[in-house]
């Protein structure tokens, strides 16, 4: 028995020493998980009510569109696989390919339906809703009253404007009850079969193709959100159809997810994990970066980044952004376009970007930065037209504008302040432009630092004199950046109104020819650049820390982040 | 005893609900609101919001109502983490903080006072001139400082803790001395002051004279009166510690409940701002009951009976 035993054993010992050697030492597979810092808690995971960009990183893995941007800002076919659009570019027709919920049940025509009702219903009070107004009847179904379970449109007094009535304190709207909206009818998306999605839109938008890769209008499983108004609450019922799958939020904490087995192109993820942190602090993030606990976060502190975009450690990835001041053009002296394009010329950009900011920003000499296309593919609105409309630093001709204002060397003009919110990069930036107006035009002016909220109610209220802003855009587009200066318009903030302009605006909304559509955006923006309700000062980047094994990682321009085709090498 | 205890409930009940209402409306006299963003939104989507939260009810209609769900103990939903309830920040949050607050009320008890008892005993000596360096140190040194110090020193260059970051014990350590180190400061002096007096008492002669030992002297007679004060002080800072700090949870990446003082208002996160304040309000004024029950306990003098007017 015993020495059987032992036969046993050295039999066991040679097949397992045989066993390796012949096991080649081979390279170790590198493991395909990455960490990410998100930067913050995300203020929900809902696609359909969310605004931000960190809860935009965290939808995009998880859910799939009916198109999705790829790695050239370009739309391609997703949960559609090809559609067809109309003459007059309203309708388009898209036929769905076989994609599964992690549930397992189809992605279906009616879940994109009830997805963007749902959206847009006013109950729901969607912050984003408004990028679904481009669907026809979205607009009116999402400002309208509902009454029981039937919804109306506002009613309006003889002048048009919109009745209210009291009710114990409260003002209400009253609704017209001959003009019910029917959401089952009245609103432009449809699902004709379950594969088939009739989309009418309110006008031509040439971008709609991008849209529909925007998280407002990803799709949401009908059976299990329609039944669990929580069902984004918790990840067990946290249906998707993307490419990877939530399997942990530990709140302020992390995320993560793991690769969508179900997933229609899961053949293309090549990660099979991905862990965001929710890490504040920028420098902290940094030093976790440095010790290995994140291979990619996407704050980098600013005194830092210099050494690190040499050292290899962060890239600075292009953003559709644009760091700017507001004039109160309803006071004086900011009324008078000389004295804001003197200030305006009176700066010395290119000072700002390579001394302060740091971070290979481009001086702006335009509003609408690079990295829009026009109307060819491949070209870029920014240089397609008129590239910048004033020089950098032209301290001459600023001089003698504010001079012909009335104003020469600065004499005489009154005292006013840059408003901003405290940060200290807003600080530096306020005080070297407080300087340069100084030297260069004589000009005094104080720097007013306020809490966030403080400064967003005086910006609003136009209680300011020159005040700091910055503009994000919202889709690949020179309208979202150019529409916001109609006249009384919620994000233009200056009191700036120009008949000519608003009519190039509504021109180009409903334009279906891109190359008329994008001369008229050209024609509004000049507009915008002559009257100088606004000072650009650069165009924003966006740097990351991005360890040197993540191989094809994609940001995209408005911020996005995509790790479908990421992985580690 | 009984009735003591009563009336201290009910007058912490009051104090509680005194806070809310302030709070309350104080809070709504803070210009812009939870929807105000950079990209403003369109007005008719405020609208909806406004009625989906009842923000555009009348203000005493919406501070009834919250009172009313505040007594049942329901927080609100949250306006800025729109899946989540304020009930939920906190039982998320509170645990986490709570947890690393209690290791640093440890390191601030066994560190500072015995520091403190340390330098009084060797008063005007280099024992007693180190305590109060590394007292002076521990008061002056702000938090964010020693966080970042301690950080590189142990987690950048020696490379024995992780950086940051929660769930493991070792991400506990560097935090947890953060936090502790103007407690222990803090104690440290108090408890070497407060020894010096009693050192000086007659009753402390009387034991020496009576030949006792100079530990027996120290431990049973001394260290007992000094608690007092240390006990008056550990309530508050036990609150205090316990809900979490906003620098030391965002340097560390914590996810405890201290950030939510911070952001809760510059989100204008109505809920969270009313939710996070009684919260700390109710544990604070809880904390200083339970100091006021040590008290008898440790000192037979003080009784809590009823006052008789004659």
């Amino acid at each position: 028995m015993r020495k059987a035993l032992s036969l046993v054993l050295i039999a066991v010992f040679l097949v397992s020493l045989l066993g390796g050697l012949t096991v080649v030492p081979s390279v170790k597979a590198v493991a395909q998980e990455v960490t990410y810092n998100l930067g913050t808690e995300p203020a929900a995971i809902d696609p359909a009510i969310t605004t931000g960009i960190p809860e935009a990183n965290i939808e995009l893995q998880v859910f799939d569109g009916l198109t999705r941007i790829d790695n050239n800002n370009m739309p391609q076919p997703a949960i559609a696989k090809s559609w067809t659009i109309s003459k007059d570019r309203k309708t388009y027709l898209f036929t769905l390919r076989d994609a599964y919920w992690t549930n397992g049940t189809p992605v279906t025509a009616y879940d994109f339906e009830y997805a963007w009702k749902r959206a847009l219903s006013p109950e729901v009070a969607s912050e984003y809703a408004y990028q679904l107004y481009y669907v026809y009847g979205g607009e009116a179904f999402n400002t309208s009253i509902k009454v029981g379970s039937k919804y109306y449109v506002q009613a309006v007094d003889a002048k048009g404007n919109p009745l209210t009535k009291k009710e114990g304190d409260k003002d209400v709207p009253v609704p017209d009850m001959k003009k019910e909206i029917d959401p089952s009818k009245n609103i432009g998306v449809k699902a004709l079969d379950a594969k088939t999605l009739k989309v009418y839109l309110q006008s031509p938008t040439v971008y709609f193709l991008n849209l529909t890769a925007f998280p407002t209008l990803m799709p949401v499983c009908k059976a299990v959100v329609s039944t669990n108004d929580k069902w984004a609450d918790d990840i067990n019922t946290y249906v998707t159809d993307g490419p990877f799958k939530l399997i942990e939020w530990s709140h302020n904490e992390k995320l993560v997810f793991v690769k969508n087995p179900t997933y229609w192109d899961k053949d293309k993820v090549k990660l099979s994990k991905i862990t965001y942190y929710m890490v504040e602090d920028e420098s902290t993030a940094l030093s976790m970066f440095q010790s290995g606990q994140l291979d990619a976060a996407a704050n980098v502190p600013t005194s830092e980044l210099p050494k690190l975009v040499a050292s290899g450690e962060a890239q600075i990835f292009p953003y559709l952004g644009t760091y700017y001041y507001r004039f109160n053009v309803t006071k004086k002296p900011f009324n008078d376009v000389r004295v804001r394009k003197a200030l305006l010329l009176a700066i010395n950009r290119a000072g700002i970007t390579q001394s302060i900011t740091q971070g290979g920003e481009v001086p702006a000499l335009a509003f609408v930065p690079y990295g829009i296309a026009d109307a060819i593919p491949g070209s870029d609105f920014r240089k397609a037209s008129q590239e910048t409309f004033y020089k950098d630093n032209d301290i001459a001709a600023a001089q003698a504008l504010l001079a012909q204002a009335g104003y020469p060397g600065g004499k005489g003009f009154p005292a006013f302040s840059i408003l901003y919110n405290t940060s200290n990069r807003h600080k530096a930036i306020a005080e070297a432009i407080q300087q340069m107006w100084k030297k260069n035009l004589g000009i005094t002016c104080t720097l007013k630092s306020e809490e966030w909220g403080v400064y967003l109610d005086d910006e609003s209220r136009l209680n300011y004199n020159v005040a700091r802003a910055g503009w994000i855009g919202d889709y690949m587009d020179p309208n979202t950046f150019l529409d916001m200066f109609v006249t009384g318009g919620g994000n233009n903030q200056t009191g700036w109104s120009n008949k000519s302009y608003d009519a190039l605006i509504a021109k180009a909304k409903a334009t279906t020819d891109p190359k008329a559509r994008m001369a008229t955006l050209h024609a509004a923006e000049k507009i915008l650049m002559t009257d100088m309700p606004i000072l650009p000062i650069y165009y924003y980047t966006n740097p990351v820390l991005l360890s040197k094994s993540i191989k094809n990682f994609y940001q995209s321009t408005l911020g996005f982040v995509d790790w479908k085709n990421a992985y580690m090498g | 005893m009984l009735k003591f205890i009563l009336q201290r409930v009910l007058s912490m009940i009051l104090v509680v609900l005194i806070v809310a209402s302030a709070t309350f409306f104080m809070m709504r006299l803070l210009p812009s609101g939870p929807f105000a963003r950079e990209k403003k939104l369109p007005p008719e989507i405020i609208k909806n919001l406004e009625a989906r939260y009842h923000l555009d009810d009348p203000l005493w209609k919406q501070y009834v109502d919250y009172m009313k769900n505040l007594l049942r103990g329901d927080l609100g939903p949250s306006f800025k983490y729109k899946n989540r309830t304020v009930n939920n920040i906190i039982n998320d949050g509170f645990p986490v903080s709570a947890a690393l607050g209690a290791v640093a009320v440890f390191l601030a008890i066994v560190i500072g006072i015995p520091l403190g008892i340390w330098g009084a005993l060797r008063q005007n000596g280099w024992q007693d001139n180190l305590v109060m360096f590394i007292a002076l140190l521990g008061v002056s040194v702000p938090n964010f400082i020693m966080a970042v110090l301690l950080m590189l020193i142990f987690a950048l260059g020696l490379h024995i803790v992780p950086a940051a970051g929660w769930g493991t014990f070792k991400q506990i350590i560097l935090p947890a001395f953060t936090l502790a180190g103007y407690p222990i400061a803090f104690l440290a002096r108090l408890v070497r002051s407060s020894m010096l007096e009693v050192l000086r008492q007659e009753y402390i002669t009387t034991a020496r004279a009576k030949g006792l030992s100079e530990r027996l002297v120290i431990f049973r007679h001394a260290l007992r009166n000094i608690l007092i004060p240390v006990v008056t002080v550990l309530g508050p800072l036990i609150a205090a510690v316990f809900t979490g700090s906003f620098v030391v949870e965002k340097i560390f990446a914590i996810p405890g409940l201290g950030r939510y003082y911070v952001t809760s208002i510059n989100d204008r996160d109505y809920t969270t701002i009313l939710g996070v304040t009684i919260f700390y309000s109710a544990l604070l004024v809880l904390m200083n009951f339970f100091v006021d029950l040590t008290y008898a306990w440790l000192d037979p003098r003080i009784r809590y009976v009823e006052r008789k007017v004659s």
